[in-house]
């Protein structure tokens, strides 16, 4: 019985896509809704067989932007994080400023960022530096803030030196923020990405998404939708499945 | 007879004549509070320890005896008063200092050994020896089954055992215990009372506890001080001349009894004034 409840249990979320996907084809069909407002699940799956090696190159594109990015932000934001939780002249001058650019739509910088950098992929990696950057690093800078005074009093009765704190209490106190942090900014990484393919790329997904609409391609834009968000969610899970590993305790 | 060598080295009879363990004179502690008041927390306090003696604290919360704690244990500095630790000056934390709090303080993300392990990991002691030890005072505890496991998986009063054993770990002459039986349920409270009583007798060291339950009190220490109300100060100081070792049946003698009323008339005498 426990397992056939467990079986309905993990079956109902793909279920109710089912039902949502055979709804939308259904209302499609009888609606006679044009296919360049809104395909039917069966047009925008015909389109992306059709544009396979199209949607698999630019997936790949917007994909290797997003990740390294991301990776990029987590390396330019855990020392600083570090440098503003330690050092408390290093807070008062940088973290102000950090928190104002923070309120900085970072999308909007996004034209700017290709002026500058020109149309090479590296304008698109900035802006997705810029949109992960702030969330790790504000995450990053709360948790090594979150140990709690009795920690800290065991250690300094153990006289332990400021870098043994860190390494041994601030750095795994500090670890669950920092994933949370990455958990959002992945998110962001991914539309940091199609933006800057909008304002201005050759390739990418952002950039089929574009001149499909333009063409009237609605179901190969569905298409690259669906992949954006799988992409999405296939990152948010990739970090998921990290942090269980990295941290493995309940706090 | 298991902790036979650790025990060997702090002998519970030592010279009379040595140097007091804690010798604090005159001490005050002012604390600001929120809106900039000041705050009269303790004192002042004239405190000795004998060094191979348990001395117990009672109080009424907020009386500052958690302060006084902080005070000898060098996390923070009085006001005024001058304080000593085996006649040197008294101005920080010492590694011959073993502090067992209140909360257990044990990190989630190491094993049990590794938190009984963290004095000799933030000391930078032999690392063999220290395992061979947290391994015996895990078994003396009963947690040697748990050792590799995370201190989730501990009950609350394994996990103040387990407290208790990272403050043994690097063989402190001094064992600080800040209502260490504090957070525990009431059964638990007596079963790690009693425990302590004991392992107090194998282990035999100078302790400081401090705590509102007065039984606790009298169970463990050589010598029972009452604080007043806050700005704590010490109304009494009673020796309690019950025979060691304690146990179960000691609470039930009338001697216990009498001494109990004692304590208790002093408090209630100074809460009606």
């Amino acid at each position: 019985m426990a397992s056939r409840s467990n079986l309905i249990n993990r079956a109902t979320t793909p279920l109710i896509y089912i039902v949502l996907l055979g709804v939308w084809e259904l209302l499609a069909d009888r609606l006679k809704i044009p296919t360049w407002i809104l395909p039917a699940p069966s047009a925008i799956f015909e389109a992306a067989v059709k544009w396979a090696p199209e949607l698999a190159a630019n997936s790949w594109v917007t994909l290797r932007e997003t990740v390294v990015g991301f990776v990029l932000a987590i390396v330019a934001s855990l020392p600083l994080a570090i440098l503003i939780s330690l050092n408390p002249l290093a807070r008062k001058l940088i973290y102000p400023i950090l928190l104002g650019l923070q309120s900085v739509p970072k999308v909007a910088v996004a034209p700017l960022v290709i002026l500058w950098f020109g149309l090479s992929e590296w304008p698109k990696i900035i802006v997705v530096v810029l949109v992960c950057f702030f969330p790790i690093l504000v995450n990053m800078v709360a948790g090594l803030e979150a140990v709690p005074k009795t920690m800290l009093d065991l250690m300094r009765s153990l006289g332990a030196s400021p870098h043994v704190v860190f390494r041994r209490l601030r750095l795994p106190v500090a670890l669950p923020h920092f994933f949370t942090g990455c958990k959002v900014a992945v998110t962001f990484a991914v539309i940091g990405a199609v933006i800057s393919e909008f304002v201005a790329a050759q390739d990418g997904l952002g950039y089929l998404i574009l001149i499909s609409t333009a063409q009237s391609q609605t179901p190969l834009a569905f298409a690259a939708i669906a992949l954006l968000t799988l992409l999405s969610i296939a990152l948010f899970h990739g970090i998921e499945f990290i942090e269980k590993r990295v941290v493995d305790w309940t706090p | 007879m298991i902790m036979g060598a650790i025990a060997a080295q702090n002998a519970p009879s030592q010279t009379a004549a040595a140097v007091p363990a804690i010798d604090i004179k005159g001490v005050t502690k002012v604390y600001a509070g929120r809106d900039g008041a000041l705050m009269h927390a303790l004192g002042p306090v004239d405190l000795r320890i004998e060094p191979g003696s348990f001395v117990s604290v009672v109080g009424p919360s907020g009386c500052g005896k958690s302060t006084l704690l902080r005070l000898v244990a060098g996390l923070e500095m009085p006001d005024e008063g001058a304080m000593a630790r085996y006649g040197a000056p008294l101005d920080g934390p010492s590694h011959e200092v073993g502090i067992v709090f209140q909360e257990h303080v044990l990190f989630p993300w190491i094993t049990v050994l590794d938190n009984v392990l963290l004095p000799a990991d933030v000391l930078a002691l032999p690392k063999a020896a220290a395992r061979a030890r947290a391994l015996k005072l895990l078994e003396l505890t009963g947690l040697k089954d748990f050792a590799h496991q995370r201190p989730q998986a501990l009950s609350g009063g394994m996990k103040q055992r387990a407290a208790f054993c990272r403050a043994m770990l690097s063989d402190p002459r001094l064992l600080l215990l800040d209502e260490p039986f504090g957070a525990l349920d009431a059964l638990t409270r007596e079963e790690l009372s009693l425990e302590l009583s004991r392992l107090w007798g194998e282990l035999g060291r100078t302790a400081l506890l401090i705590t509102h339950d007065i039984e606790e009190a009298i169970l463990l220490g050589d010598r029972v001080v009452i604080m007043s109300e806050r700005p704590g100060t010490i109304r009494a100081d009673i020796a309690i001349d019950l025979p060691r070792p304690r146990n179960a049946d000691t609470v039930k003698l009338p001697r216990f009894q009498e001494i109990k009323n004692q304590i208790r008339d002093i408090i209630f005498n100074r809460a009606q004034g």
